[in-house]
């Protein structure tokens, strides 16, 4: 069978970018290989671990699981385009300040799934941000810290709105 | 991950078309809804078709719109969406609670629901490459092997458990399956979707070939319905079920008129429990009569040898059900 690589045209953190594809290829490799943006991470690559989590016109979405050529007339978020210039999102900058990172693998996925968590419901209780962040894995931090981080910037998100 | 070629589907009968022409061809199609399932199956090549026929290219079968009283859900429907749905979560909250159980919230955002009933099963052999009954050989190895998260009810020569959330629900609501295939639409009550291992054991449920599952009506509730559903995890959150129950209880002031119990994670289908229905017809809801349902709905398990556990289990589960649904609290339930 002859294969032809598919052209494909799409809204990557607010620009507009086109990028070729193989039909088979994950939107995961297409970032990564085809973009360079090798922010959003790979994990297990069967949906288990969240490490590829990033927003596909505004929802949350393994990106291991969807095919390139989806991307095709969407809009597409991954961590590359959370900070503003040099200026850290707000979830960026806790994860620092608590340390709620150790070998970084799994902190793209956590904070683009809580950007989800937040962008839904801006004040979110402490049970309903683990469950909600219950399908991303880390293997190093523990999840507390994560947690502590994510309310911590809930609340100062709702201040720096008033 | 094998190459393939996408072809995406105007609609559902273009669909099937589709799929026929892949064959003429001497090719292999699959069906892709959220791919959530598939692209796990296909990087491991448990699947590797030479065509991708996405349904998501099909637009407008995503809605939940009434129907007669009911209301008529396109199978493409996400399962975030489904949850989420006020009026599948008023009046089929057993439906609702069961898609939100699903996984992670990452996969409910791109998950179908033709796609979580049309999953195939998740038993590590089979998910492993084993060439076990299911893929293609002639043994289940689960039966000598380690068979913990395996049936208790209706295996044999397979004991898959069938992993839907949402079928248990959809049996106990009495829905029917609209399937599109070559010769136009059928109409499939949900109880006779699923098929036993005994009949056929390579598959799950009546889909023929070129068929597609193309969306499922609901009848309408009665007015005293009520309904939930009950997940056992091994975990908090993210994975199958263990064990579930899916009930609807039709009460009217403290009696209940009918009941439809129908067990998730024990068997190779949804397994439903007509003897535990009629204990509870016509009755009170009382914590003595939980407790016998629960002892009625484990009669006829055969367990394997290391899951023994999802008896007890079971028993215990659908006593603390019956009472939780039929709103009498959990206090006096074991
Ligand atoms: C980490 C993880 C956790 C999970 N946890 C759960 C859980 O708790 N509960 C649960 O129920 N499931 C669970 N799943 C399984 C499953 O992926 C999802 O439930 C999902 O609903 C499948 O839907 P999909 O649209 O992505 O299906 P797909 O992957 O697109 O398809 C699944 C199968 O159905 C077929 N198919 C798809 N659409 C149709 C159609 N319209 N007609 C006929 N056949 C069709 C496909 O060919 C394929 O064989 C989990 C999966 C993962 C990866
Ligand atoms: S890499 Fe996608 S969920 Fe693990
Ligand atoms: S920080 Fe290493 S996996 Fe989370």
């Amino acid at each position: 069978m002859t294969v032809t690589k598919l052209h494909i045209e799409t809204t990557i953190n607010g620009e507009p970018r086109e990028f070729l594809c193989d039909s088979h290829e994950t939107l995961l490799s297409a970032l990564r290989n085809g973009l360079g943006l090798t922010g959003t991470k790979e994990g297990c690559a069967t949906g288990d671990c969240g490490a590829c989590s990033i927003l596909l016109d505004g929802r949350l979405v393994p990106a291991c699981l969807v095919l390139a050529p989806e991307a095709q007339g969407r809009a597409v978020t991954t961590i590359e385009g959370l900070s503003s210039g040099d200026a850290l999102h707000p979830l960026q900058q806790k994860f620092l300040e608590h340390a709620a990172l150790q070998c970084g693998v799994c902190t793209p996925g956590f904070i683009v799934a809580a950007k989800a968590l937040l962008d839904a419901k801006p004040n979110p209780s402490e049970d309903e941000t683990r469950y909600w962040l219950a399908g991303n894995l880390c293997r190093c931090t523990g999840y507390d810290k994560i947690i502590r981080a994510v309310l911590d910037a809930a609340s100062e998100m709702k201040e720096s709105a008033i | 991950m094998k190459s393939f070629t996408n072809a995406n589907p105007r609609d559902m009968a273009h669909a099937v078309t589709l799929m026929r022409q892949a064959r003429q061809r001497g090719l292999t199609s699959v069906l892709a809804g959220g791919g959530s399932d598939l692209l796990g199956m296909m990087k491991e090549r448990l699947v590797a078709p030479d065509v991708l026929v996405n349904l998501k290219a099909i637009k407008g079968l995503d809605r939940v719109t009434p129907d007669g009283g009911g209301v008529a859900i396109g199978g493409l429907i996400t399962l975030d969406a489904l949850a989420g749905h006020p009026l599948i979560r008023r009046q089929y909250a057993v439906l609702a609670e069961s898609a939100e159980s699903v996984a992670t919230p990452q996969i409910r955002n791109v998950a179908t629901l033709a796609g979580n009933i049309c999953q195939r099963p998740w038993c590590w052999y089979y998910r492993n490459g084993f060439k076990c009954l299911k893929n293609g050989g002639a043994t289940c190895y689960s039966i000598t092997g380690e068979n913990e998260f395996h049936a208790i009810f209706g295996g044999g020569p397979s004991y898959i458990v069938h992993p839907s959330d949402t079928a248990p629900p959809l049996v106990a609501l009495d829905a029917r399956f609209r399937i599109a295939g070559p010769t136009g639409e059928r109409v499939v009550p949900a109880a006779d979707f699923f098929t036993l291992p005994k009949d056929d054991a390579a598959r799950e449920n009546v889909l023929k070939e070129d068929e597609v599952l193309a969306g499922i009506v609901l009848p309408a509730m009665r007015a005293g319905a009520r309904s939930r559903y009950h997940k056992v995890l091994d975990r908090e959150a993210w994975t199958h079920a263990v064990v579930s129950a899916a009930i609807v209880l039709d009460i009217d002031r403290d009696v209940c008129r009918s009941a439809r119990i129908v067990l998730g994670g024990v068997a190779p289908i949804p397994w439903r429990l007509p003897e535990v229905e009629k204990m509870l017809a016509g009755q009170r809801i009382t914590p003595e009569l939980a407790a016998g349902a629960g002892e009625a709905a484990v009669a006829g398990a055969r367990p394997l040898a290391k899951n023994g556990y999802k008896v007890p289990l079971t028993r215990v589960m659908v006593a603390r059900a019956i009472i939780a649904t039929a709103d009498l609290g959990l206090r006096n339930a074991d």
